[in-house]
């Protein structure tokens, strides 16, 4: 009985938790990357207690691999030991920690999922529990199993209507990051839904659950349904590794703390400008902006069908001559599915830089650092000052279209006028 | 006694320690860039036991305990806030790094007022204007944590289940 978060650590305990409870949860994944690991590693030997169950640790290099530095190549160098030393199973190289998570099938309804990584919440898209943790409660995690939750409020997010052309997803979790705040949700489980979200598929939904975070929230959760499951079990090997029935569960007779419901049909293509992620503006504000590089990465929108639509607008097109043009799949399987349609061929030819998946140029350490002085346009999450290098520098996040109009013109362009 | 360093709201992961120095975890070589974007002059003069007064939503952004590594390595007695993000939140408990939450008396101190802390009690005193606050009291069991100095060293001595022994049967 109750919301969604509710539903999901009341079966995960045993027994009915509400809003405001603190429990000790059973986690099912504990995921950590190249940056958080280390520090993991160094609370781990602290703590002095043996790993409780190494089939629940997930360990990915994404962040900054290959190593752009020796002290890089040092941290993956301390993980690829301490894998062996401790004879984990799970390191992937693959590309981004939360989409290799989905693609490898660690993400399920119901599963409650501890990652040392702020994005770690994108899990919620799938009707699990995902939310970030730091290093040192990653370590308790390994040698315990378990991690404390004060049980969320929820609000609620009913979308509904639809967008219209060249405006997508993105700019729909953009406009919500401006309407509520970085501080809108913080503590909070938001729970998103309604006729809108039920008819997006997964890899849409993936952007309400993994910008939840830069609103402050605990987690953002999609209740699984039809869609949730076929993808599950069509384009991962979730079921095999469950190895029990994949379950759609919903609230029930929830309480919300607050309900929100939104019309999008009228909504236009939106940027959230410098420097904060709550500063969104309609495109037109902004429109004619000059850029000076344009990214198409990250956890939040480098999957294959975000680099299909940036391709289509791309095909047979240069870019701006004066714009730095990057991009970065998600994963490897991305990638590889990407050059078998001539996706990468089509960025190629038009004068984009394609790098190995993985963060990229998002850590402002790799892969496209930003001078001071120059504008960035993103398909990232977060646009702090500095975190794609000079903090002198600006970034401005959108959607892939936007993005992939934006680098022919070198301005900030509405992707409507290409339709 | 110590000097207050005052921030204002949303103070970020990045703002704390921008990530290009996160290629450390070495306490005092964080602390040295510590809020170098937004406050340069602070991490030269910062001293021991002053505190730092901060808005909203404290330590949004990332996850990475650096910006935790990097404000302990300040020394600073306390951070004083009028809220904090939840994963910041949770570092700073887990290692150690003594928080109060008091939007009374975030309003109340200016940057360079002479402040004392009492953290047993929760009793904030500006000593440059006479007034005194009481910040929120922690939960219990945030506050066996944080009174064994951090998780790690609670685990040492305590089984994990210990925590949730007054406040588990909800």
């Amino acid at each position: 009985m109750g919301t969604l978060v509710e539903e999901i650590f009341s079966r995960k305990t045993g027994r009915t938790v509400k809003a405001g409870d603190i429990i000790l949860v059973d986690v099912d994944y504990i995921m950590s990357h190249d940056n958080t690991t280390p520090l993991a590693i160094k609370a781990f030997r602290e703590i002095g207690k043996p790993i409780y169950d190494k089939q629940r640790i997930v360990l990915h290099l994404d962040h900054a691999y290959p190593a752009p530095n020796i002290l890089a190549a040092e941290n993956h160098r301390k993980i690829f030991d301490f894998v062996k030393e401790q004879d984990l199973p799970y390191l992937f190289t693959q590309g981004i920690c939360h989409q290799v998570m989905i693609e490898e099938g660690f993400v399920t309804p119901g599963a409650v999922i501890i990652g040392a990584d702020s994005h770690s919440n994108t899990y919620g898209a799938l009707g699990a529990f995902g939310t970030g943790l730091g290093s040192t409660e990653i370590a308790v995690a390994w040698v315990t199993g378990k991690c404390w939750f004060k049980v969320p409020e929820t609000i609620r997010i009913e979308l509904y209507g639809q967008t219209q052309p060249g405006v997508y997803a993105k700019d729909v979790m953009l406009h919500l990051a401006g309407l509520l705040g970085m501080n809108g949700a913080t503590y909070r489980s938001i729970e998103f839904g309604g006729e809108y979200i039920e008819n997006l598929p997964i890899h849409e939904r993936i952007i309400f659950s993994n910008m939840s975070t830069e609103i402050g929230a605990k987690c953002g959760l999609i209740a699984a349904d039809e869609v949730t499951l076929k993808y599950l079990t069509e384009q991962t090997p979730a079921l095999e590794r469950t190895k029990r029935p994949l379950e759609a569960i919903q609230p029930h007779n929830p309480r919300y703390e607050q309900l929100l419901q939104i019309d999008v049909s009228d909504l236009s293509p939106q940027v959230a400008c410098h420097p904060d992620v709550d500063n969104v503006k309609p495109l037109q504000e902004v429109e004619g902006l000059e850029i000076h590089q344009v990214f198409i990465g990250t956890c939040t929108n480098a999957r294959y069908e975000d680099l299909e639509i940036v391709a289509s607008l791309l095909r047979g097109k240069r870019v701006h001559p004066g714009v730095r043009v990057i991009v970065t799949p998600a994963s490897q399987r991305i990638y590889k599915k990407a050059m078998q349609n001539g996706l990468i061929e089509t960025f190629i030819d038009a004068g984009c830089v394609v790098t190995n998946p993985g963060c990229g140029a998002c850590i402002g350490r790799h892969g496209g650092v930003l001078a001071p002085g120059e504008r960035a346009l993103t398909t990232m999450n977060r646009n702090f000052i500095g975190h794609m290098g000079s903090p002198q520098a600006e970034i401005y996040l959108a959607s892939p279209a936007t993005a992939a109009v934006t680098a022919l013109t070198g301005r900030i362009t509405d992707p409507r006028r290409y339709l | 006694m110590g000097k207050a360093w005052t921030f204002g709201d949303n103070m970020n992961t990045d703002e704390i320690i921008p990530g290009r120095f996160n290629i450390t975890t070495d306490p005092q070589e964080l602390a040295r860039n510590a809020f170098c974007e937004v406050k340069p002059e602070f991490a030269k003069n910062v001293r021991p036991g002053d505190v730092i007064v901060a808005g909203q939503n404290f330590g949004c952004g990332s996850s990475r305990e650096h910006a935790v590594i990097a404000i302990k390595g300040t020394q600073v007695k306390c951070v004083i806030a009028s809220s904090y993000a939840r994963i910041f939140f949770r570092n700073a408990v887990n290692l150690g790094l003594p928080i109060l939450e008091c939007p009374e008396a975030v309003a109340g101190i200016r940057e360079g007022d002479e402040v004392e802390v009492d953290l047993s009690t929760g009793l904030i005193h500006n000593l440059s204007t006479g007034a005194t606050f009481q910040a929120r009291p922690l939960p219990e069991f945030v506050l066996k944590i944080a009174e064994a100095g951090g998780i790690i060293q609670f685990l040492k001595h305590h089984d994990f289940q210990e925590l949730m022994g007054q406040t588990g049967k909800k």
